[in-house]
C-alpha cells in the first residue's frame, strides 16, 4: 500500500517549467528523500505533496485521496489531518512557549491535550524546556519542537523541508536520530535536502534536476 | 488555547496596540462629544434664539382678522369676547408642555392723547412674578422676551403704576428724558393719568415709537379691567417636519399613531394645540418664520455635527486599516504558519477580529470619557453651560467602535485570506 503516489505531476509558472512530468510512489512506512540543487524543484514538489499548492497538471494520490481535485479549504483539511510539516527554519510561534507551539497544533487539529503535548516534548527530549519561549532555545532545540508539534496529530506522513540546514552537526545528528526513532515506530517521512548526507538516511533518494527526476537511488543496496 | 494566544498577542505588541487604541479613542472622542452635543444643542439653540422674541401669538378667537392684519385700534368697539381673560393666562403654564414655555406676555393697547397727539399705549407685564395652580412659582414678562430692545434707565417693575418705558422716537418728538413726567388723556374714557418716564429703548421697530406702562393702566385707559388683547409665548420646540405642517394644517388628517407622536412632540403646532385645549376661547397662532428659522438652524447645526462624527470616524477607520494592514503583513509568516498547522481563514480571521475588537473596546471606553469632556469644553465655550452626556450615545459608541475596527479591519483580512503558506514559510 502507497501512502503516496505522485502521478505525471508538472508544475509551470508561465512557460517556465519548476516540475515536469514527475512520477513517483512512496509505500507506507518508507521514507523518502527528496534531493537536488537550487532550483531543482524539490521545494514545489514538497509544497504539493504538503496540499499547500496545486500541479499545473497530473494527480496526486495521498492515503487514497486525490488531492489535486480538492479547494484550498479542503486541503487545509488534508494537510492539518494528515501531514506533519517541519520546516528548515522552524517557525514556531514566538510568543507561545515550547509547550503550546505543540498544543497549537493539537488545537488546529481537534482538541487541546497538556500531557500528550508534554510526552510528545519529552519524545524530543524538551521535557524541561517546555515551558521556554522559542528565543530561549538553541536552533537544535527549536527543530526539535518543530518534530514534535509535527508528529503531535500522528500524522499518515511527515513530510521535512530541509530538517537540518540550519544546525550544526551535533544538532543534525540528534534530529536524524529523531526521524529514524519515527521511521521505526512507522511513520512515513518524505525529508526534502540537498545534504547528499541527510539523503542517504532514506530507503529511497530521488533526484531532481531541472525540475525532472534526474536519478532515484536506493540507499538499502 | 485560542485565548492564550489572544493575550499574549496582545501584551506582546503593546506599542502597536497602544497606538491602535489612541487611533479608536481620538475617532470615538470626537464622535462622542459631536454626538453629545447635537443631542442637546437642540435645547441649547432654541435658548440662544428665544433671544429672538415669542414664536406663538394667542389671540381671543372672536378678534376680527382685519384688525389682527392691519393693527386697526378699535379696542372700544369690541366686544368682551374679542378679548382675553388675563386670569387665564396661568394656565399657559399647566398644559403638558409647560416645562417648554419659556416666557409669556400679554398686551393691550389703547390710542391716548399726549398735548393733543395720538400715542400707542401698551400695557404689559414686565417681569411679573406668578404662583401657578400646580405650585411653581414662574417669573415671566416682556423684558425677558425683547432681550434685544436697548433699555436705559433702572429696571421696568410691573408694581410701578406711574411709570412707563417710552420708545426712542416717541420721546426724541416729544423731547422727553427720564425722570420727566407727562400727562396721557384716553379719548374714549376720558381718563387722565400722569406718568414719568422710567425708561426710553431702541427696538428697532414700530415699537419705538409707543409707550409701554403696567398692565393695569392700560385696563384702566381701556376701561378694559381684567382682559388683555393678545399673549405672546416663547416656547422651546422641536423643528418642524412633515407629520408637524400635516398637523398644523389638520390634527384629524393624522392617524392615531401618528397624532400620538405629534402629540408627544414639542412641535409648535402641538404646543400650540394643547393651548388651545386649555384656554378654549382663543386662537393659537404659530409664528411660523421664527419656528421655521429655529428648525432650519437647528438642522444645520445638527447636520454639522453628524457630518463631522462621520468624517472623524472615516479617519479612525482608515488609520486602523493602515496599522492592522501593517501588523498583518509583519506577522505574515506566523499566520501562515497557523494555516500550515490546519488553521481555516475563519479561524485566523477570528483571531485577528478578536484583538482588534478587544484594542478597539479599550479605545472606545477611553475615547468616550474624553469625548464627554470634549462635549463640556464644547458647551462651555459656545454655549456657558454644561453637555448632559446622553445615555443613548453609549450603545452608539459601542455600534461605532464595532464599525470603525471591522471596516479598518477589512483590507488586512482580506489580505489575509489570500496569502499563501508557500508564500511566506520558505523565506520568500
Amino acid at each position: 500500500m502507497n501512502i503516496l503516489e505522485v502521478n505525471n505531476v508538472s508544475k509551470n509558472y508561465g512557460s517556465l517549467y519548476a516540475l515536469a512530468d514527475i512520477n513517483m510512489t512512496v509505500g507506507d512506512g518508507k521514507w523518502l528523500s527528496i534531493m537536488g540543487p537550487s532550483g531543482s524543484g524539490k521545494s514545489t514538489l514538497m509544497n504539493i505533496i504538503g496540499c499547500m499548492d496545486k500541479p499545473t497538471s497530473g494527480s496526486v494520490i495521498l492515503d487514497g485521496q486525490d488531492i489535486t481535485q480538492l479547494s484550498l479549504t479542503d486541503l487545509t483539511v488534508i494537510r492539518r489531518d494528515k501531514i506533519g510539516l517541519i520546516f528548515q527554519q522552524f517557525h514556531l510561534v514566538p510568543y507561545l512557549t515550547a509547550l503550546e507551539n505543540v498544543m497549537l497544533a493539537q488545537y488546529y487539529h481537534s482538541m487541546v491535550d497538556e500531557k500528550e503535548a508534554l510526552n510528545a516534548l519529552e519524545r524530543v527530549g524538551l521535557h524541561a524546556r517546555a515551558k521556554h519561549l522559542p528565543r530561549q532555545l538553541s536552533g537544535g532545540e527549536q527543530q526539535r519542537v518543530c518534530i514534535a508539534r509535527a508528529l503531535i496529530n500522528y500524522p499518515k506522513l511527515i513530510l521535512a523541508d530541509e530538517p537540518t540546514g540550519n544546525l550544526d552537526e551535533a544538532n543534525e545528528s540528534l534530529v536524524m536520530n529523531l526521524l529514524h526513532q519515527l521511521h521505526q515506530e512507522g511513520s512515513s517521512i518524505i525529508v526534502v535536502t540537498h545534504s547528499p548526507e541527510v539523503a542517504k538516511h532514506a530507503e529511497t533518494t530521488v533526484v531532481l534536476e531541472h525540475g525532472k527526476i534526474a536519478q532515484i537511488i536506493d540507499n538499502l543496496k | 488555547m485560542f485565548g492564550k494566544m489572544l493575550l499574549r498577542v496582545l501584551t506582546r505588541q503593546k506599542k502597536k496596540s497602544l497606538l491602535i487604541v489612541l487611533t479608536v479613542a481620538l475617532g470615538v472622542s470626537l464622535a462622542t462629544s459631536m454626538l453629545n452635543v447635537m443631542f442637546d444643542v437642540g435645547d441649547k439653540v432654541n435658548q440662544e434664539l428665544k433671544a429672538y422674541g415669542a414664536n406663538l401669538n394667542i389671540v381671543p378667537k372672536g378678534a376680527s382678522f382685519v384688525s389682527d392684519m392691519y393693527q386697526i385700534d378699535d379696542n372700544n368697539q369690541a366686544t368682551p369676547s374679542q378679548f382675553i381673560q388675563e386670569d387665564e393666562l396661568v394656565k399657559i403654564k399647566m398644559i403638558f408642555w409647560a416645562y417648554n414655555i419659556v416666557d409669556f406676555a400679554p398686551y393691550l393697547s389703547v390710542t391716548a392723547n399726549i398735548d393733543d397727539k395720538p400715542v400707542k399705549i401698551v400695557g404689559t407685564w414686565f417681569d411679573k412674578h406668578l404662583i401657578i395652580p400646580t405650585g411653581d412659582e414662574i417669573d415671566t414678562g416682556m423684558l425677558a422676551m425683547k432681550s434685544w430692545w436697548q433699555i436705559d434707565g433702572s429696571k421696568m417693575v410691573d408694581d410701578n403704576l406711574h411709570g412707563a418705558m417710552m420708545g426712542e422716537t416717541l420721546a426724541k418728538k416729544l423731547n422727553l428724558k427720564i425722570g420727566d413726567e407727562f400727562t396721557i388723556v384716553a379719548p374714549k374714557t376720558q381718563q387722565i393719568i400722569t406718568l414719568t418716564v422710567n425708561n426710553i429703548f431702541h427696538s428697532g421697530g414700530i415699537e419705538d415709537s409707543e409707550i409701554y406702562v403696567s398692565l393695569p393702566i392700560a385696563q384702566k385707559l381701556a376701561d378694559k379691567v381684567g382682559l388683555v388683547e393678545r399673549i405672546e409665548v416663547s416656547a422651546l420646540t422641536t423643528p418642524e417636519n412633515e407629520l408637524a405642517r400635516r398637523a398644523a394644517q389638520d390634527p384629524n388628517s393624522l392617524s392615531r399613531n401618528e397624532w400620538d407622536v405629534w402629540y408627544c412632540t414639542a412641535y409648535i403646532s402641538s404646543i400650540a394645540y394643547q393651548l388651545e385645549e386649555v384656554m378654549p376661547s382663543v386662537r393659537v397662532k404659530a409664528i411660523m418664520q421664527v419656528a421655521e428659522s429655529e428648525g432650519a438652524i437647528l438642522q444645520k447645526t445638527q447636520l454639522l455635527m453628524i457630518l463631522l462624527t462621520i468624517l472623524s470616524l472615516v479617519c479612525s477607520a482608515l488609520a486602523i486599516s493602515n496599522l492592522v494592514t501593517a501588523n498583518v503583513i509583519e506577522r505574515s509568516a506566523e499566520i501562515g504558519l497557523l494555516k500550515a498547522l490546519g488553521a481555516s481563514n475563519s479561524a485566523v480571521a477570528m483571531l485577528i477580529i478578536c484583538e482588534i475588537l478587544i484594542i478597539g473596546f479599550i479605545g472606545g471606553v477611553i475615547g468616550y470619557f474624553i469625548g464627554v469632556g470634549f462635549a463640556q469644553i464644547i458647551g462651555y465655550t459656545v454655549f456657558g453651560s454644561t453637555i448632559e452626556p446622553k445615555i443613548l450615545i453609549i450603545p452608539l459608541v459601542g455600534l461605532m467602535v464595532l464599525f470603525i475596527t471591522l471596516l479598518g479591519s477589512v483590507p488586512a483580512l482580506r489580505m489575509m485570506i489570500f496569502l499563501k503558506p508557500i508564500d511566506v514559510l520558505h523565506g520568500r
